[in-house]
């Protein structure tokens, strides 16, 4: 495969319009909170949203990503939209002799949530974002937009102002959660805008693994759906989080979300993350080790066909010393799609002993795909180690011809390269049941050509 | 009986021609040897059997059963029967040894005639097993990434597993015996010994006689310059081994240039 990252700069199409419209969401639409912290947080997202313009292909976070065919003002808001419920696949992504704490389902469908009472009883508090705002405002009002700042762009201020839905994670000092806590966020219908807000706080010494999923069947992509999302998470001291998010929304969503994680004094953030759907992506993943010890793994994977475009931009900082940071990112692309990474490895000033890493690898399987594999560093400190690897490259003729001498149809050799492919990042996935369904839609997706 | 046949065979690489009119005849239950010195089209011989994109036909015709294989792609021929040994395998990242020959086993019943439904999971665990314990082989190998890290020896040993576990009419071990040890050599005759008999025919290819005295060949044959130049019995070889290839350097000439 060939080693150097491809580059790429692009021609601005001509005909298109040269901005988006204003979406028709109004003032009237932000949430009514009683907690004066809570409604002055969405109140100056709204007026960041209002004076803040739409990104454009000249700014460099976006220059691969054009959302010029984003149709702003089709969409609508409607908190009691309700559709068909989500398969059952979705429900139970986890394999069933592995008992979950707690559920929370929310979107276009009948809302419910668990939690186990134990938890509970300890001070877990895991419940949606609406319910948060109301019953733990103090909570809530102490946490947001410090991760995630609400006038980072026109977006994330739009999701801050108008983002009512999502999830509060949050999980006192010293409590260790041994079983998973899954959400699903279920979308549809027409041109529907789902703007939602997922915040988790593990304190100091907790430990929980969770699991959240955004989903939505597949529509004509004529039918666009918006969806627009902050995630802010805080691992404490000596805390671990095992966050494990699951993009599969339709092919008719246009998505658009910022995350951010802090970890601090020899927490460990271990964040898997894996992409099949939507339209387009634009995704800010970044994570602030912030004291010593502090560790994060990141491990992602996409798969795209069609015309999808998916961009993920992630950023590592390591504001302090001796801090770890491990990303891989793996995506293997068809027919038409395209995939962006773009990753930053920044060590501050005076965080020496850091130790960073971050590895794209993409497989291209059609002609007509093509992968952008961008890494960078910036490093202000000395006495570091900081490396990095990016390829974008072909199935290998050779592997190929061993199988086929095997007797296996080139279809099913290339379904078992690119299974191979991803092997080692769906083996960080601590489900098999996520690993089983993940595995299946590839083979679908492949099984499409 | 049937029968692998490779009538007049031309091939060129990028239009330098290799093989220059090769002319074989192997029946179920026999084994043949092809010996030569380096650079004779042992192996393009070997790889144009099996139907690789590279290696182009440019004269004459292989035939199994009297029937053209040319048009086939590597898949189809080897599902009719055709298996080749590679000399250098390569390894298949993140795809176990199990679940790649659990594929292939499967593709092969799926396209049988008529269809086979796949082999459950523990029929064919217990077929993997009986095979890796005729070829001494750990049961670990199974859930190792298919010849990634594997030494020169386990590369080897895992070819002559598929060989078992796929059971063609043809096979064909190319340089099967480069970079063994004695023992490793004498695990891998034994497994092709095992296998072969009135249903497999199989063609050694080797620079060495050392393997042959291990696989008892029916026939030896002598390759140069692209071509079969002599033919003979286990004689053959063992003078080979004894005299070298000069004799057959001075019968036959220089090679031709490219």
């Amino acid at each position: 495969m060939p080693n150097a990252p491809k580059i790429i700069t692009r021609k601005t199409p001509s005909r298109r319009r040269e901005s988006l419209a204003d979406f028709s969401f109004s003032i009237d639409q932000l949430p009514e909170v009683k907690h004066t912290a809570l409604r002055e947080y969405h109140r100056s997202a709204w007026e960041a949203y209002q004076s803040l313009p739409f990104p454009t292909l000249k700014d460099e976070a976006w220059r691969r990503t054009d959302i010029r065919g984003l149709k702003t003002e089709t969409f609508s808001l409607d908190s009691d939209n309700q559709l068909d419920s989500p398969p059952e696949r979705f429900l139970n992504p986890i394999v069933t002799d592995e008992y979950r704490m707690g559920q929370i389902v929310s979107g276009a469908v009948k809302p419910a949530q668990s939690l186990d009472p134990s938890l509970a009883e300890q001070g877990v508090i895991f419940t949606d974002f609406h319910t948060a705002e109301m019953e733990q405002p103090d909570l809530l009002a102490g946490i947001l937009g410090d991760i995630v700042l609400p006038d980072e762009d026109k977006f994330s201020a739009l999701a801050a102002a108008l983002g009512t839905e999502g999830v509060l994670l949050y999980v006192p000092k010293n409590v260790i959660i041994e079983q998973p806590l899954h959400s699903l966020y279920w979308g549809g219908g027409e041109n529907m805008a789902y703007i939602n807000h997922l915040v988790i706080y593990v304190e100091d010494g907790a430990q929980v693994t969770f699991v959240h999923e955004s989903a939505s069947p597949n529509e004509d992509e004529g039918n666009q759906i918006f969806h627009d999302g902050i995630v802010e998470i805080y691992v404490g001291r000596n805390a671990r989080l095992n966050f494990v998010e699951l993009q599969s929304w339709g092919k008719n969503v246009w998505s658009f979300t910022r995350e951010r994680a802090r970890v601090m004094g020899d927490g460990t953030l271990e964040w898997i993350f894996g992409a099949m759907g939507t339209h387009l992506t634009k995704n800010f993943s970044d994570i602030d080790l912030m004291e010593p010890g502090a560790m994060a793994r990141m491990s992602g994977f996409y798969f795209t066909s069609g015309d999808q475009h998916l961009d993920h931009d992630t950023q590592q900082n390591h504001m302090a010393k001796d801090t770890t940071s491990d990303l891989l990112y793996k995506g293997a692309l068809m027919d038409e799609s395209r995939s962006v990474w773009q990753g930053m490895i920044y060590v501050a000033p005076g965080a020496i002993g850091t130790d960073g890493y971050q590895a794209n690898r993409n497989l291209v399987l059609s002609k007509g795909a093509r992968a952008d594999s961008i890494p960078g560093l910036e490093i202000l400190a000395d006495d570091v180690r900081c490396t990095h690897g990016a390829t974008v490259g072909k199935i290998d003729e050779d592997e190929m011809f061993y199988l086929l001498s095997r007797g296996i149809p080139k279809t099913d050799a290339e379904e078992l390269i690119v299974s191979g492919f991803f092997a080692p990042i769906m083996a960080r996935i601590p489900f098999e049941g996520v690993q089983t369904r993940f595995a299946e839609a590839i083979r679908e997706k492949m099984s499409e050509r | 009986m049937p029968e692998l046949t490779i009538k007049n065979l031309h091939v060129s690489i990028e239009d330098n021609p290799i093989l220059r009119g090769l002319d074989l005849k192997v029946h179920q239950g026999e084994v043949h040897a092809i010996m030569g010195p380096n650079g004779t089209g042992k192996s393009t011989l070997a790889n144009t059997i099996m139907g690789h994109p590279n290696y182009e036909v440019t004269e004459g015709d292989i035939l199994i059963d009297g029937e053209s294989v040319l048009e086939m792609a590597a898949d189809e021929r080897s599902r009719a029967g055709i298996f080749l040994a590679f000399q250098y395998p390569v390894s298949i990242p993140g795809v176990t040894v199990a679940n790649f020959l659990r594929t292939a086993l499967n593709s092969r019943r799926r396209h049988a005639d008529p269809p086979q439904e796949d082999i459950s999971v523990l029929d064919f665990r217990k077929l993997l097993k009986s095979k890796m314990d005729m070829l001494e082989m750990e049961y670990s190998f199974g859930g190792r990434y298919l010849n990634e890290g594997f030494s020169g020896g386990e590369k080897k040993r895992t070819e002559v597993l598929q060989l078992a576990v796929l059971e063609p009419a043809f096979a064909i071990l190319d340089e099967t015996d480069s970079g063994l040890d004695i023992d490793a050599i004498r695990i891998v005759s034994e497994g092709v010994n095992t296998l072969k008999g009135p249903n497999m025919g199989v063609m050694v290819i080797t620079h060495y006689q050392r393997i042959l005295n291990y696989i008892q060949p029916d026939f030896v044959h002598v390759m140069y310059d692209g071509r079969i130049v002599e033919s003979g019995g286990h004689d053959l070889a063992l003078l080979l081994e004894n005299e070298g290839y000069d004799w057959v350097r001075e019968k036959y000439g220089q090679p031709l240039e490219a």
